[in-house]
């Protein structure tokens, strides 16, 4: 009993932790990674319908975001709660769109002009009117790349 | 002389021992402002603007599969009322044709689907008509890769390959300008 207690006594266990900044580090890598700094706040609410045939957007430079829904509580009462068009950090118009879709170009190099995306987030109880709209001011722009957000159902059979 | 070998003796080390404290610093502020977005979302590529409308009465009546989605979130397909669930086996029957059938497209490259819906139309409904449009095609190149590759259609697969199998099976899609029954 005697000699357990004293070599306790002697040595002081301690755990290194001169490899803690190296975790941190790791974790911090991992979250600038997969990072996006959400660039606008969303006034409209955007929840968006679920689907099967989905496609990756891979390069984030290369995508602008139209939002469409119905405005969030703290906006109703300057605009209703008819659905509206978001582009950037504002409420918009369709005659908004080709100017938006402009000021996103001059941001991408010229050879990659052809790749620009356009992710349509509408929310789901939105009706077509608001978002045939758009979809025929984005035909007039020539911006044809249009990908309609949607989730992953997560009860799908394939 | 002196001073180099006092210089020697000391071991010049920056302490890092704050180190893991900015790296929490940092880390805490991008777990924050994290928001980790899925990007997904079916890809459509428009046709590009023209005034007038592509007249879809001048092809033969038994290529085109119209459907209609009404400001109900109702399906009209082929002049039959039907329900979403029974869209994507109906459109591959019509696309593929297996039984020669007289009133089905002479072949899948001849296939046009026309969608139209009204301003109505929910775009939770129009999305999931799309997406059953989208999966009968996507489910009859992944019969056709297999038959003939014996591998399931993926983007992965050889280039050749999914232009091959997109050359005998090509996505037509043809949208017409919405009516406005159910205009909000």
């Amino acid at each position: 009993m005697g000699k357990f207690s004293k070599k306790r006594g002697k040595a002081k266990p301690e755990v290194s932790t001169a490899s803690l900044p190296d975790i941190i580090f790791m974790l911090l890598f991992f979250f600038m990674v997969v990072t996006v700094l959400r660039d606008a706040e969303l006034m409209v609410k955007v929840s968006t319908p679920y689907a099967s045939e989905l496609t990756k957007l891979e390069e984030k430079s290369l995508v602008n975001y139209l939002y469409i829904g119905r405005p969030t509580q703290k906006y109703i009462a300057t605009y209703g709660t008819k659905p509206r068009l978001q582009l950037g950090d504002k409420f918009a118009t369709i005659s908004d769109i080709p100017l938006f879709l402009e000021k996103h170009k001059i941001k991408v190099p010229e050879a990659r002009h052809g790749q620009i995306t356009s992710s349509l987030r509408v929310d789901g109880e939105v009706t077509m009117g608001i978002v045939s709209d758009v979809k025929t001011q984005l035909r007039k722009s020539g911006q044809l790349k249009v990908n309609y957000s949607a989730k992953k159902d997560p009860n799908a059979k394939n | 002389m002196a001073k180099t070998s006092t210089r020697d003796r000391m071991t010049n080390e920056i302490n890092a021992g704050s180190m893991a404290d900015i790296a929490f610093l940092l880390l805490i502020f991008f777990l924050v402002t994290t928001t980790i977005v899925e990007d997904k979302g079916i890809t459509v590529k428009l046709p590009p603007w023209s005034e007038e409308e592509p007249d879809i009465t001048k092809l033969k009546k038994r290529n085109v599969f119209s459907v209609l989605v009404n400001a109900q979130d109702q399906l009209l397909v082929r002049g039959e009322p039907t329900r979403v669930e029974g869209l994507r086996e109906l459109a591959k029957t019509f696309i593929s044709n297996p039984n020669k059938d007289e009133t089905m497209s002479e072949k899948p490259t001849k296939a046009i689907i026309s969608l139209k819906n009204d301003r109505g139309t929910s775009y939770d409904a129009y999305l999931m008509v799309y997406n059953e449009l989208k999966a009968a095609y996507s489910e009859l190149w992944d019969e056709l890769s297999q038959r003939r590759y014996g591998i399931p259609y993926s983007d992965d697969m050889p280039f050749a390959y999914r232009k091959a199998i997109r050359e005998e099976i090509p996505f037509v899609l043809s949208e017409a300008e919405p009516t406005a029954f159910g205009e909000e």
